[in-house]
């Protein structure tokens, strides 16, 4: 009974859509995620937005189902498989976070003539039919020393604390930096370590390499490495520079501390997990017969002095700063603003 | 029921019953993939799963096991994404002389006696490290004429099924009931036996692991066919898939008890499997598990019918 009774208001809900906006042209298609792996808290919580986000779609009568599928060991082949089965099962378009950039061209391919809309993004796929909605890792990296050009006009020696190495990420940022740095000449990298995106990796790694340099007035991050150098610095007994930080909640919750007490200043940038449902909101654009470019950009999350108290009031301890893209902003990014 | 058909006959038609009843299952679950279309989409990547399967089967066959076959896949994948594709003749070259590899990693086990499983896993180093080498970055291009074969829609029947139906059958009929076939089986159930009729061990091992060389040839060109372009990661996966195919199909880790049709059987069941377990929408945390169940559930039915083969015995 009480089913029928919340079909029924599905239904009444859908009319009033209906006959309201010109949304409803999706309700009855169907979205699926396939995801290639969810063994991190930035995956968890982007599994965690996409829930939140369709899930109320899919009651609001925007599409008919949007389900999450994720295969369990971040395989290539595995994701082929999955894809292939999605197709099977009818969905309208399928959202990709991409194991391999090549290898599922196949079964994206295969998806593709089957009439179905693939939406890739952060792991994007090279397939010249599906969509992708991609980072500016290079962007995120330039931002930092224009904002530091701004903050420091007189410049000074940088410490930059890289990613990863061999990771096509922290390839992508240091390039971003250095062109920073090229535009910006009054600063110097004086020195560089790798903090693989880890507070514990990068406080061993800067703790080592500082002895060695002279002053630093700002230090240029990846993101999961700004806390690792402040603590590196205040166990060295060295003023603190000015650290950029990557959204993490113990870097946020560190500066809101500083900021309490002497009014510190930096700006913190990453990538939002809630990309997933800007993913999601294109592919509901484009089965609505919206005109959308095959390649956007995701704007990257960017938090500063005065929204640095919002953003740490809503990041889960021991998560990541994260949004939640609407409709809108997702028309936002296809009209390219 | 079992007086009425040895247990024998069941065991041997244990791999084609459990597919059968995953395709029943799913074609209940999910009616749109009871025709070509969908037939073809959950099975043609089983097609280079069912050849890995096989050159572990030629490994297992001689009492050794494979654990490179995953990389040395991936390996050929890349080479049909960059050499075969740019220079078709170095391309050829680099794959016989891989299959050379093969034969020579049999004949160094059997001449120091060493233990295939560290000679192997050595091995899939080796290959990780020479994809990793050709492709820094996932990318490459597979030739057209290759995308065109594993892409070809023969009328009636998927690719996939015809191609692993022959795989199975001439398999079959060189390895189990030739006598060529008989000797090599035998060099892996009853090595001394084979050595004292007069026959080369050392020849036996060398040919098993050169056949093993060439399916795994085969198993990365298909899958490079479907895909289109590499990834020096693309087929770790095969590894163990393709050890367990071997099992699910009949076979033993004794050497020598080995089974191709079941083998096939066995790769494509473990292909639908995962159909069955994303068609039936459980979530992702269990499917893994789920996946691993019907592993379990198989070879628990097969240790039964063994049981029963031994008390009629």
């Amino acid at each position: 009974m009480t089913r029928i009774s919340s079909l029924l208001t599905a239904t009444a809900i859908g009319v009033v859509l209906l006959s309201g906006a010109a949304l409803a042209d999706t309700s009855g298609k169907k979205i699926a995620l396939s995801n290639n792996y969810a063994g991190n808290s930035w995956r968890q919580a982007m599994l965690k937005s996409w829930d939140t986000v369709t899930k109320k779609a899919v009651a609001d009568g925007v599409v008919a189902a949007a389900d999450p599928f994720t295969t369990g060991e971040n395989q290539a082949t595995e994701q082929a498989a999955q894809i292939q089965n999605l197709i099977l099962q009818g969905y309208d378009a399928i959202v990709i976070n991409a194991a391999s950039p090549t290898a599922l061209n196949g079964a994206v391919k295969e998806a593709c003539d089957a009439g179905i809309i693939v939406v890739s993004f952060d792991g994007v796929v090279n397939e010249p039919c599906a969509w992708r909605i991609a980072v500016d890792f290079k962007q995120m990296g330039a931002v930092q020393l224009d904002y530091l050009a701004e903050k420091i006009p007189a410049g000074g020696n940088l410490l930059e604390i890289r990613g990863l190495a061999g990771v096509f990420v922290d390839d992508e940022i240091h390039a971003g930096i250095e062109q920073g740095v090229a535009k910006h000449t009054q600063f110097k990298i004086a020195g560089s370590v790798h903090g693989d995106w880890t507070q514990e990796v990068a406080q061993k790694a800067v703790a080592g390499i500082l002895p060695s340099l002279p002053e630093i007035a700002a230090v240029v991050t990846q993101g999961g490495d700004g806390y690792g150098a402040a603590e590196a610095f205040k166990a060295a007994g060295r003023p603190t520079p000015l650290i950029i930080m990557g959204n993490r909640q113990d870097e946020l919750q560190w500066w809101k501390e500083q900021k309490d007490a002497n009014g510190y200043e930096t700006m913190s940038v990453s990538i939002a997990p809630g990309v997933s449902t800007l993913a999601f909101w294109v592919a509901q654009q484009i089965l609505d017969g919206k005109e959308v470019p095959k390649d956007l950009v995701v704007p990257f999350l960017r938090i500063d002095q005065d929204t640095l108290e919002a953003n740490l009031a809503t990041t889960e301890k021991g998560g990541v700063a994260n949004v939640e893209y609407s409709l809108e902003d997702a028309q936002k990014v296809i009209a390219g603003k | 029921m079992t007086r009425f058909v040895s247990p024998r006959v069941i065991r041997a038609l244990l791999p084609a019953l459990s597919m059968a009843v995953l395709l029943v299952a799913i074609f209940v679950i999910q009616p749109r993939a009871m025709s070509y279309f969908g037939l073809n989409l959950m099975l043609n990547l089983a097609l280079p799963i069912a050849f890995a399967t096989m050159a572990q089967l030629c490994v297992i066959t001689v009492n050794d096991l494979d654990l490179s076959i995953g990389s040395f896949v991936s390996f050929c994948a890349c080479v049909g994404a960059t050499f075969l594709n740019d220079t078709p003749l170095l391309g050829v070259a680099v794959l016989v002389g891989c299959v050379g590899v093969y034969a020579a990693v049999g004949a160094l086990i059997h001449l120091r006696n060493l233990p295939s499983i560290v000679v192997t896993l050595g091995m899939s180093f080796v290959w990780l490290g020479c994809s990793v080498l050709l492709l820094p970055t996932p990318g490459g291009t597979a030739p057209a004429w290759l995308i065109a074969i594993v892409k070809f829609k023969t009328p009636l029947i998927p690719f996939a099924i015809l191609a692993s139906i022959a795989l199975a059958l001439i398999v079959h009929a060189g390895l189990m009931k030739s006598a060529a076939g008989a000797v090599l089986r035998g060099s892996g159930g009853n090595p001394q036996a084979i050595a004292r009729a007069g026959w080369s061990l050392l020849r036996t091992k060398v040919t098993m692991f050169a056949l093993a060389g060439c399916f795994g040839v085969l198993a990365g060109l298909s899958l490079v066919g479907m895909t289109t372009s590499a990834d020096a990661n693309i087929a770790l996966r095969y590894t163990l898939l393709s050890i367990a195919g071997v099992i699910l199909g009949g076979g033993e880790f004794v050497g020598g008890r080995v089974s191709p049709i079941g083998a096939v059987l066995g790769a494509l069941t473990l292909a639908l499997a995962g159909s069955l377990l994303s068609f039936m929408q459980i979530s992702p945390d269990w499917q893994i598990g789920a996946q691993g169940a019907i592993l379990i559930v198989v070879l628990a039915l097969r240790t039964l019918v063994n049981r029963a083969e031994a008390r009629a015995a």
